[in-house]
């Protein structure tokens, strides 16, 4: 469109052309904010994120089978499983397990050599807390995993 | 006060050797300085507004990641090298696989070379938008950094569906990729190229005939291709001026030899020509995307790899095209488990020497608006 510059001026084309750019974003479907906390953002199935131990969901015993094979794949050392052979049912069973969340930084190695799928990365994310200490997991922690937080209006 | 014991005091001829000389001046830019893109300190020689030299002073990000590698096995090592170039983490990733496959001489299987090469080309993309949003932020225009991040969440959410990680990857493994592609996965490819396309030419709206860009970036930081050359200069900057260089022609890796697409190079070397480079490139990383998603072959994803990786003594350099420039890994095995030195050749850190030369003569705006045309990302020129 070839205008008279004065008339472009006159008519404010070019403000006109500026406010179509404008309002064509207005409408609700060109929104792309999300309004976290209200609104909770979609995570895929692959994500990885707060670890979880799995339990055998009949019986509620563990998974871990004590092999170690997640403590020697992580780059960062951060797991430490230690276990002990059941006399009576001959299979090792977990003592102590702890896993360091402050050092992790979600690779997924571990859960890539996890043999039993015990050790799961979930999609869990929201794991700040007010102490490093707390960031420790021990077996409890990672068998409950993450207590969802309620926000309220 | 006489007017006579006033001229004594002011003596404006006997010049004072404590005082610098005052037509030139030092002035310290960064580390703390929004357009060094990261902690990047420059120290400019100024004549006035002119610089008349510049130092880069680098290392506030050093994290030692290459000794770090001395300490892992092969397989540890690949989350790390994510962390190098944080926007563009796949290629790192493809790179650092690519080169252990070397030096074990398996091949990755074909289903996971066109996997490959359309995760590396989306990262590509999405790095390239965060070069234009933060470059025209800092030259001044605001509205492309929001349109570039939003259209970049569209790459991001492809990612993360498909290895779990929006930023630091972790998406492929020595021997091929670990993750097949999901459901849906061929389609997400197709929609977002169809929907990027349109989005690339309003980037173009806002700025290829806009005064002000085109008057700020014209004939700014030119690098004629003898310099470009000389300094080791790689990607989109030395493309811009000239010379039609790119791995993915010259030494095809991966399965780029079986895509057709163009190499966009530039005529003047200047800011300008570099944007009008990138942009290009955005396209045919669409174009290359589209075919990579249509040919895509049936079959395993992942070589055979011994579970624990002991390549025999050796060292091999690879080399690929990064959204930045040729990035390179040097490993030396000596037949154990963990690498006996890893060193890495970054496209930034290597870019990042041509500063001087390009702003030499030009006004302190300018140097803004170099840094941000070079593409550096602090985390690679540390490392």
């Amino acid at each position: 469109m070839k205008l008279n510059p004065l008339l472009r001026k006159i008519f404010l084309v070019d403000l006109v052309k500026g406010l179509k750019v404008t309002f064509h974003y207005q409408p609700p479907s060109e929104a792309i904010t999300e309004q976290y906390p209200l609104e909770r953002p979609v995570i895929f199935e692959r994500f990885r994120g707060q670890p979880r131990l799995n339990v055998n969901p009949d019986t509620g015993e563990s998974l871990c089978i004590v092999c170690n094979l997640c403590a020697l794949a992580c780059p960062e050392q951060l797991i430490v499983v230690k276990g002990e052979r059941n006399p009576a049912t001959k299979r090792k069973e977990v003592v102590s397990w702890t896993y360091d969340l402050s050092r992790c930084m979600f690779c997924g190695l571990c859960e890539e050599a996890c043999s039993t799928d015990a050790l799961e990365l979930t999609q869990d994310y929201e794991m700040a807390l007010y102490t490093r200490e707390g960031m420790v997991l021990d077996q409890a922690a990672l068998e409950r995993g993450q207590e969802p937080e309620k926000y309220a209006k | 006060m006489t007017d006579s014991t006033r001229t004594d005091y002011l003596d404006l001829d006997t010049k004072d050797e404590t005082f610098l000389d005052a037509t030139e001046l030092v002035l310290n830019m960064g580390p703390q300085h929004p357009s060094t893109h990261g902690v990047l300190r420059v120290i400019l020689k100024l004549d006035g507004e002119k610089v008349l030299g510049t130092e880069c002073v680098i290392g506030y990000l050093h994290r030692g990641v290459e000794k770090i590698a001395e300490n892992r096995t092969y397989a540890m090592f690949n989350p790390y090298v994510d962390r190098m170039d944080y926007v563009a983490a796949v290629s790192n990733g493809l790179g650092y696989c690519e080169a252990v496959e070397k030096l074990l001489s398996v091949e990755a299987p074909p289903r996971a070379q066109y996997l490959r090469v359309i995760l590396t080309e989306l990262c590509r993309i999405a790095s390239h938008q965060v070069w234009l949003g933060t470059h025209a932020l800092d030259i001044g225009a605001i509205t492309p950094l929001f349109y570039c991040f939003r259209d970049r969440e569209e790459v991001l959410k492809i990612f993360e569906k498909y290895c779990g990680a929006r930023l630091t990857t972790h998406a492929f493994r020595i021997g091929g990729c670990i993750y097949e592609a999901y459901e849906g996965f061929e389609q997400d490819c197709k929609k977002f190229c169809d929907a990027f396309l349109p989005k690339l030419d309003e980037y173009e709206e806002l700025l290829t005939t806009n005064r002000i860009w085109v008057e700020r970036t014209k004939g700014v930081g030119i690098l004629n291709p003898e310099d470009c050359i000389a300094l080791g200069v790689t990607g989109p900057v030395l493309r811009a001026s000239g010379v039609k260089w790119d791995l993915r022609k010259a030494q095809p890796y991966e399965s780029y030899k079986d895509f057709d697409f163009e190499i966009p190079t530039g005529l003047h070397g200047d800011t300008y020509d570099r944007y009008l480079v990138r942009i290009e490139e955005m396209r045919q990383a669409v174009r290359i995307i589209r075919q990579a998603v249509d040919g895509l072959p049936q079959g395993p994803i992942m070589a055979k790899v011994p579970k624990v990786i002991k390549p025999p003594v050796g060292e091999v350099y690879h080399s690929i095209e990064a959204p930045k420039g040729e990035l390179g890994y040097f490993i030396v095995s000596d037949a154990s488990t963990q690498p006996y030195r890893i060193r890495v050749r970054p496209p930034s850190f290597v870019n990042l020497q041509a500063l001087d030369k390009m702003v030499r003569g030009l006004l302190v705006a300018d140097v803004v608006a170099v840094i941000g045309t070079l593409d550096i990302v602090l985390g690679e020129v540390d490392r």
